[in-house]
């Protein structure tokens, strides 16, 4: 810790860290004067002269700080939710015919599973909780754009999410038609009840919510960033948010579309995806005749983009990691912003691919793209490769969650690879094959990055640090439950055991595997215990985190921790994606993206 | 703004490709009108920022050697401390619930929503707290 | 200004000693030779050789992808866990902070390019044999799915129908096409045949077709792959696979009987119920691993 230690020397000599007084106020963000009000904000030290406090404070507040650990305190206790209805499931098919659960118990259990954690966890948690808390730090603006917005998409998150789990207490249960609610079988014929109205409710308030939130996070990005903070300065996290919020707002309306559409066909006697007793032509639908394959479709076209909404936040985590435990600048920073739209485009090209066994979608068009996609990945990786190489890596918890993030990614996306052959797909297509290639995806990324980004950021966020060796211990429960839960679906899915079934024959052999994926989920769901562990053992006893703990490279990491009301009382010359560590390290300095050099004496202006 | 301008055009030209392409090869017509509103997506607001960018040149935050001194002032309005945003979340919640369990909770959940836009509107124009 | 301390940004990685990547491409090479070398006996890699033609072509497909992804999986593999292992964090001293490196960004964008593009050839080209639909094949049926059963229809009027745990058999010849036309009664099912390495969805309203060329007698098991309600996990099938003489008899007697008993329409076909009938199952063939 000697650097930081210097660093903080260097900061008090240069500039005052604290201001007390209106005098010494920095004008950097001088708040308009409201006449009737006080320019109460702006204090480093937060002197609320306005303002309503305790529970009301919570709920009128519009700081994108509060938003988003809301936001993420909100995701993950949905996580563990959807946890819960894993091991369930698990439970269910450690036997071949198990009576732990019926029928429709199961079916709603893993479609809620899917839905609380596509919907309401991995999402939300990436891009309403920690791109609302960390963007507008990592661009030294004061706060998103537009704030009140920022809170109403909260509070949409939220009253969604309250929605989709009260299907559980109507009768008829929650929805059961899987997380795609394919038509149509989610029409009112086939499933009936309050719980698919709620589950279609509760995706159009999140979808708005999403939609909101990308709204906010363009405008914040392109409007509010520092002086000096061109958009090749920026952050790759930053990066891969505004690509993410530009997905979601081609992906979502379409959702919310596509919602509207189902509802009207469940309650208003259209026949948009349903075909009753009548034949499409070519497939498409016609005034007389819905059709199913619109559905998915339009399903689809979001459904794909949205994985890639759930992935990239997570890519932008450990591109963040992996630099600074490494401590070299990102590998090939440009070659990771051009990959990342590329695979924000390409993503949006490939949405046919959930369909291959249809036989009524364009083959080549779609395996080729869906083929193509693994080019800027592989970009990605071994850029990532490159960040590690020839440096000094320090194994922290988050350094841990990236790396395990490597390995979980490199098979899942070798397996997406397969799968994006139709033959291949035919073969596997809703089979436990393609069950362990998402898990492996999405595990990967929304819960070994996830994690990453909270060990990583939680000193920033709370001014403490979480437990190193708990972390560890997490980590590696974690990873060794991951493999022993996933490893035997991909062996019982080639085997032929299809996915989102209640009970399987027994005399097949696939138990024995299922048997073992349970034990594995049960690893993985302790390794969730140390978490909350950790996280009461650090609340309990803290151990002050200070500015900046691992001496990390972007702005975010120049201010306190936590970060004071409207972010930054001061900030450091901008000349590269690492103004912290030029700051902190003017003798390895960050070769500027842009034409201007380093300023040789500037350290700390303060407007 | 160049880059940002750069990047919606970007996408609207690589989805009015694609789309063409899908357009004629499969003559799909759900994919195609979604290909389509993607590379609008990209073409609307890339141009206005690409006019913009003309018009207005370089900011503070687009210039590679921009002090943060030269970023004094104020920066923006950003409003504090706001009620109406769960207001209007709470309407929206109500208004949903509504659809699916009985047309009368619409009482509680319009009246909300109309309540949290006027009360936005007059804030933003009295400014509210900060 | 001073000498340049170390850390100076925007070098290029050093050159490696010449040891370690000669090293790492020996190892490589290697195992590609090794693969190569087993080309003719590739294991199956956990897939099912499969009973129809269609099938074996989508399983030398699978198994070109998956030599294809062991070898890339390895190489990066490899790279990461060098990475971790040899740069540990020895000493407090600043790495050199390298930022890019073009003709390695060059490589690694291209050599995927190339081998996406392989990968995409081979595709098509099974994709072609696997989806291929011939003008006149020897043996027509139209597959319903319904919730929770199938039903097979046979172009003389037999009919052959049955839910959930009472699985239906399809009888077909083998050895020769046999044209599916799969439609639905009411929602999305997925007819999928483990060993076929097949499945296509029945969907509502639109009718799809493919061919089976089944290579041996024998049993097959199917099932429902795509989620329908309550009992999908309980939508079995059967296919049976005989030798045409067998197939044109069992038409002809399939259908006397049905016409002569109509309220039987249901029952499994009697002289070929897979559960008793012990033709096909020992004789080459129709086993879990193909030949």
């Amino acid at each position: 810790m000697r650097r930081q230690e210097v660093a903080f020397t260097v900061t008090d000599v240069i500039a005052p860290a604290r201001i007390e007084t209106e005098e010494e106020r920095p004008q950097l963000e001088l708040p308009p004067q409201i006449p009737g009000h006080g320019s109460g904000e702006g204090h480093a030290g937060g002197h609320e002269r306005h303002g309503p406090t305790g529970i009301l404070k919570w709920l009128t507040s519009t700081d994108h700080k509060v938003i988003g650990l809301s936001y993420m305190i909100t995701s993950l206790v949905m996580f563990y939710l959807a946890g819960i209805m894993a091991l369930l499931i698990r439970l269910q098919l450690s036997s071949p015919h198990s009576s732990l659960l019926t029928f429709g118990q199961y079916n709603q259990l893993f479609t809620m599973h899917g839905s609380l954690m596509l919907y309401l966890f991995a999402g939300p948690f990436a891009f309403g909780g920690l791109a609302n808390f960390i963007v507008p730090l990592q661009i030294g603006a004061p706060d998103m754009a537009f704030p009140r917005l920022n809170a109403l998409s909260y509070w949409l998150y939220l009253t969604g999410s309250i929605t989709m789990l009260i299907g559980f207490f109507v009768a008829g249960g929650a929805a059961s038609f899987g997380w795609v609610a394919y038509a149509p079988l989610s029409s009112a014929t086939s499933s009936p009840g309050a719980g698919g109205d709620l589950w279609i409710m509760a995706i159009a308030l999140t979808g708005f919510s999403a939609i909101f939130t990308g709204v906010n996070l363009v405008g914040t990005i392109f409007y509010l960033r520092a002086p000096g903070m061109t958009m090749f300065r920026m952050p790759i996290f930053t990066w891969n948010m505004l690509v993410t919020a530009i997905l979601i707002l081609i992906a979502f309306p379409v959702l919310t579309s596509a919602m509207v559409m189902l509802f009207c066909d469940r309650h208003f006697g259209t026949h948009i995806f349903t075909a009753v007793g009548c034949h499409l032509v070519n497939g498409a639908a016609t005034a007389s005749c819905g059709s199913p394959l619109l559905w998915q479709n339009l399903f689809w076209f979001f459904g794909h983009p949205e994985v890639y909404i759930l992935a990239l936040p997570f890519f932008g985590i450990v591109t963040e990691v992996f630099p600074v435990f490494s401590r070299k600048p990102v590998f090939g920073y440009k070659g990771m912003v051009f990959a990342t739209m590329a695979i924000a485009a390409l993503s949006t090209g490939v949405w046919a691919h959930h369909m291959f066994t249809t036989g009524a979608v364009l083959l080549p068009f779609f395996s080729f793209l869906s083929l193509l996609i693994a080019v800027p990945t592989g970009i990605k990786f071994f850029n990532w490769i490159g960040t590690l190489w020839h440096g000094q890596l320090q194994f922290t918890a988050a350094m841990l969650f990236s790396i395990g993030f490597l390995f979980a990614f490199l098979m899942g996306g070798v397996t997406g690879i397969m799968l994006a052959s139709p033959p291949i797909d035919f073969a596997v297509h809703d089979t436990y094959f393609v069950v362990a290639h998402f898990h492996q995806v999405l595990f990967g990324t929304a819960v070994f990055a996830g994690f990453a980004g909270v060990y990583y950021w939680y000193p920033k966020m709370f001014g403490r640090m979480l437990r190193e060796s708990l972390g560890k211990w997490h980590f590696w429960l974690m990873f060794v439950g991951f493999w022993v839960t996933f490893m035997p679906q991909y062996v019982v899915g080639l085997l032929g055991m299809p996915r989102r079934v209640a009970s399987y024959p027994s005399n097949l052999g696939w138990q024995s595997y299922n048997v073992v994926s349970t034990v594995g989920s049960f690893l993985i769901a302790l390794s969730f215990l140390l978490l909350l562990v950790n996280f009461v053992v650090s609340w309990r006893n803290p151990i002050p985190a200070g500015d900046n703990p691992w001496d990390a490279h972007t702005l975010e990491w120049f201010t306190t921790s936590p970060p004071p009301h409207h972010n930054y009382t001061h900030l450091p010359p901008i000349r590269s994606e690492r103004p912290t560590w030029d700051y902190n390290h003017p003798d390895a300095l960050t070769v500027p993206h842009g034409k201007a050099a380093h300023p040789k004496k500037e350290r700390v202006p303060v407007a | 703004m160049k880059i940002e301008a750069l990047f919606l055009l970007f996408l609207g030209v690589f989805f009015g490709v694609v789309g063409i392409v899908y357009w004629f090869w499969s003559y799909e017509d759900g994919g195609g009108m979604m290909l389509l509103g993607t590379s609008l997506l990209g073409f609307l607001p890339g141009s206005y920022y690409w006019f913009w960018h003309r018009r207005m040149g370089h900011r503070l935050e687009d210039r590679d050697d921009a002090s943060i001194a030269e970023g004094a002032g104020v920066i923006n309005s950003f409003p504090g401390s706001s009620i109406w945003p769960f207001v209007l979340g709470m309407g929206a919640f109500l208004t949903v619930l509504a659809l699916v369990f009985g047309m009368w909770l619409i009482f509680l959940g319009v009246p909300l929503i109309l309540t949290a836009l006027t009360g936005v509107t007059v804030e933003s124009r009295r400014g509210g707290h900060v | 200004m001073t000498s340049p301390p170390h850390g100076t940004p925007g070098s290029t990685t050093a050159i490696p000693p010449p040891g370690r990547p000669h090293r790492r491409l020996a190892a490589f090479g290697l195992v590609t030779a090794g693969l190569l070398l087993t080309g003719c006996q590739l294991p199956t890699f956990g897939a099912y050789k499969g009973s129809t033609t269609q099938s074996r072509t989508e399983y030398h497909l699978w198994q070109g992808f998956f030599v294809a992804g062991i070898v890339v999986g390895i190489f990066v593999l490899m790279l990461i866990l060098w990475a971790i292992f040899r740069y540990r964090r020895r000493s407090e001293e600043i790495p050199k902070q390298s930022q890019y490196h073009t003709p390695t960004e060059i490589i690694y964008t291209v050599v995927p390019i190339i081998i996406v593009v392989v990968l995409f050839v081979f595709t098509v080209l099974a994709e072609n044999k696997v989806t291929a639909v011939e003008a006149n094949p020897a043996a027509s049926i139209h597959v319903y799915a319904f919730q929770w059963g199938w039903e097979f229809e046979y172009p003389n009027g037999v009919k052959v129908i049955g839910q959930t745990t009472n699985e239906p058999t399809m009888v077909v010849p083998t050895g020769e096409t046999v044209r599916i036309r799969l439609d639905s009664y009411d929602v999305l099912h997925g007819f999928y045949v483990p060993e076929f390495n097949f499945s296509r969805y029945a969907t509502p309203g639109y009718s799809t077709y493919f061919d089976l060329n089944v290579l041996h007698n024998g049993d097959y098991r199917g099932q429902c792959t795509q989620l329908c309600g309550l009992y999908h996990s309980l939508m079995f099938f059967d296919v049976k696979s005989v030798s045409p003489g067998d197939y044109s008899n069992w038409l002809r007697t399939e259908l006397a009987q049905q016409r002569a008993h109509p309220s039987s329409v249901t029952r499994l076909p009697s002289d070929l119920n897979p559960r008793t009938s012990s033709s096909g199952s020992a004789t080459a063939g129709g086993g879990l691993y193909g030949d």
